[in-house]
């Protein structure tokens, strides 16, 4: 086998009756109150970001106001807190993304191949899903704490470990805690999504590649996965833009303190701790164009389109 | 088999769902209402301690609100968080948004001049200014003024004295009687195997501790704070580095703790009722605090705060807790009448007998029921301390200040000679909006 098997795609005639044109056209009135009141609630905070941004202003200082034209966003670019921040984000957003895709595409064949005991089986994988992030980052906090920890004592024999591992303590430490949070925590997620991607794969291929006399990794790499493709996406999509607005963990766990401050925690920091809202706007229109752009990258990096995704050829 | 037909409600049905409507919305238009009839004055608290098993009625905060509730108005307590910053954040936050929910709130000083500058506080009348500022300790008056108005009421105050164990002080040899100098006790301590305790983690509290080094040394660390974010930065003074000659004395000595650089006021009370335990800063709550340990408290000491430099006397660090009256209140004369009461001296002597937070009224400090919880040459050394205090700058921009001065100065192993300078220009950027925090 050295061809990829991708079933192939049905299309549609393109010729559409007037009864089809009609329904079209009730469908889009129908959706169109929809459409506008999300404009509406999305666009309008857009907006009030993006002119905050342009002005020096403090919440607590009104008076002060000035307008900066691109000066803020001058700041922050050129601050080295901000790159540290981002950088600190990317890698955990990477780490945890690639880690729960290899433990989340386990699950999810356990999920799809089980015979015994189907609905306990996937209900326990989801079960962490289930659980509220701050609740779970208190969990892990308590984990590696060094006074109530057990991560210490269950874990001293690994030479990196001893009785007395802070691990809240330095920058390595504290950032591996987060991520294990993180991982535990979302990895349910995606074993869900490609688990719905698995279910799309056919069997017919697979008996196919069987009687051709594929391997199992044969049959991984060049029938399932490329089956998988648009699933795959779609869950690396929505966890790595997920993951790349982390809060919640380091919010419980460190405070940003070692060094482990997010760019979600430092836009934090500036509009709701400090009252900038200038500066925090221009942070948080940053924010959302770095998320522009890694969507951009991972759609084109898997050359599916999103409508294919969703089956809607 | 045909689809049920759709059945149309009876006319029983409609009228009835028609009164259940309107019964609900009178429900929330009443609910909506209540402006008729006594105001209810709700007065936002910092937590305080719990009560002790067996306390009857209102404790702490929740009593003086039940004793100061009037045939003319109720005032009711609502808790903020814990911590000091997200009290901050809640309240700001609020009052921006101009909530008529608040009507009196428990304001840390570090806030005072943030909130009357950001313009949330309703202004004090001045002839109840004028009583206030007259019956007031001179430090919490300081903590409470802005651009040399008073515009919160003081209802307590906190300040540090130099705590220590008489036997240790004894045989190394120290005169306790008179003012001391942190030179001495830290060698004195490094010298006969004790240790000095501080609050030097990354958070407010070690900016306490430089700012009432800076203060003892004549300094501080901006002025013309009513300039606002013009402000002059003076941290990179003589004083500054006085400041920063004793924190590193402190953390090259032997006599520094273990984790000085993640130590608070918690940290070092267990250090202190051990063998090695020599010399505590800390604040007012010490002394009850070992009032079940016997024998540390029968060689427990107090003086005022020790000295950065020798003959200079010391300014001793200030908290505590003042009445702000929320301008956009829709009772703001009620709620300063009852600000007036809770901030009353016989409010203030309760509050402290009840949970050891020491009073900002001077007369407080001669009532016999505060006498009897406390010995008098221990209150003595408070009233004085608090009189003397160095507050922490009151600007609007203390908590961007005091942030700056946490990354720059933290830890205190890395602190030397150009600390000042660097902690200077940093906030100096910070303030003009050229580095984020």
């Amino acid at each position: 086998m050295t061809e990829t098997a991708v079933a192939p795609r049905t299309t549609t005639p393109a010729r559409a009756s007037d009864r089809s044109i009609a329904e079209n056209r009730l469908g889009l009135r129908l959706v169109a109150p929809a459409v506008v009141l999300m404009v509406l609630v999305t666009a309008y905070p857009m907006i009030q970001a993006l002119y905050l941004s342009l002005f020096k202003y403090r919440l607590t200082v009104p008076d002060d106001k000035s307008f900066t034209g691109l000066g803020n966003y001058v700041t922050v670019l050129s601050d080295s807190l901000f790159w540290k921040d981002m950088l600190n984000t990317v890698l955990i957003m990477i780490i945890t993304v690639a880690i729960e895709l290899v433990i989340g595409f386990a699950f999810a064949m356990v999920m799809h191949r089980i015979v015994f005991a189907r609905g306990l089986m996937r209900t326990s994988i989801l079960i962490p899903y289930g659980i509220i992030t701050v609740v779970s980052a208190f969990a892990w906090q308590f984990t590696f704490s060094l006074n109530n920890g057990f991560v210490n004592s269950w874990f001293h024999w690994l030479p990196w470990i001893g009785p007395d591992t802070n691990w809240f303590g330095d920058h390595w430490h504290a950032m591996f805690a987060i991520m294990a949070s993180e991982i535990w925590k979302t990895t349910p997620f995606m074993s869900l999504l490609l688990l719905a991607g698995l279910s799309q794969v056919s069997e017919d291929m697979l008996e196919a590649a069987k009687v051709d006399g594929a391997t199992w990794t044969q049959r991984l790499v060049k029938v399932i996965l490329p089956n998988m493709r648009a699933a795959i996406m779609v869950a690396v999509l929505f966890r790595a833009l997920d993951a790349f607005r982390i809060f919640d963990n380091i919010f419980i766990m460190t405070k940003g303190a070692q060094n482990t401050e997010s760019s979600s925690f430092l836009t934090y920091r500036q509009v709701i701790e400090q009252f900038q809202l200038g500066m925090g706007s221009a942070l948080s229109v940053l924010l959302f164009l770095s998320v522009l752009l890694i969507a951009y990258i991972l759609v084109k990096l898997f050359r599916v389109d999103l409508a294919q995704a969703r089956q809607e050829a | 088999m045909a689809p049920h037909p759709r059945r149309r409600p009876t006319r029983r049905a409609r009228a009835l769902a028609i009164g259940a409507t309107l019964a609900l919305t009178a429900g929330l238009l009443a609910a909506c209402g209540g402006s008729s009839g006594k105001p209810t004055l709700t007065w936002y608290i910092n937590p305080d301690p719990s009560a002790p098993s067996g306390f009857k009625g209102a404790f702490g905060q929740a009593g003086i609100a039940a004793r100061c509730s009037t045939k003319d108005y109720t005032v009711k307590v609502q808790q903020l968080p814990g911590d000091a910053t997200q009290q901050r954040i809640q309240l700001a936050r609020r009052l921006a948004a101009k909530d008529s929910g608040i009507d009196l709130m428990s304001l840390d000083p570090v806030f005072t001049g943030e909130f009357a500058n950001a313009g949330f506080l309703a202004p004090i009348p001045d002839q109840l200014a004028e009583q206030l500022k007259s019956t007031t300790l001179s430090g919490a008056v300081d903590g409470a003024t802005w651009n040399g108005k008073l515009v919160v009421a003081p209802l307590w105050a906190n300040t540090q004295l130099l705590w220590y164990r008489k036997s240790f002080a004894q045989k190394a040899g120290l005169d306790m009687t008179k003012p001391v100098t942190w030179d001495q006790i830290i060698k004195a301590a490094s010298d006969n195997g004790g240790t000095v305790g501080v609050q030097a983690n990354k958070y407010e509290g070690y900016v306490v501790w430089i700012n009432a080094l800076i203060e003892g040394a004549g300094g501080s660390i901006i002025q013309d704070a009513s300039k606002g974010s013009d402000a002059k930065v003076t941290i990179d003074s003589n004083a500054g580095r006085d400041a920063a000659t004793v924190i590193k004395e402190l953390a090259d000595s032997h006599a520094a703790e273990g984790d000085l650089s993640v130590s608070n006021e918690g940290t070092v009370l267990g250090p202190f009722a051990t063998s090695k335990g020599a010399f505590i800063v800390n604040w007012t709550f010490i002394y009850s605090n070992y009032k079940d340990d016997k024998a540390t408290l029968a060689d427990l000491g107090w003086t005022r705060y020790p000295e950065t430099v020798a003959g200079t006397p010391s300014k001793p660090p200030l908290g505590g807790i003042n009445i702000g009256i929320n301008k956009n209140s829709s009772h703001v004369d009620d709620a300063t009448a009852a600000a007036q009461c809770i901030t009353s001296a016989d409010n203030q002597v309760t509050y402290a007998v009840e949970t050891g937070n020491m009073p900002a009224s001077k007369a407080a400090y001669d009532s016999a029921d505060l006498k009897k919880a406390y010995p008098s040459d221990l209150l003595q050394a408070f009233s004085s301390s608090i009189d003397a205090a160095g507050p922490r700058p009151v600007t609007p921009y203390w908590s961007d200040i005091s942030s700056a001065i946490q990354s720059t100065w933290h830890s205190p192993k890395s602190v030397g000679s150009s600390t000042p300078q660097k902690s200077a220009d940093f906030i100096t950027d910070v303030l003009k909006g050229r580095k984020l925090l």
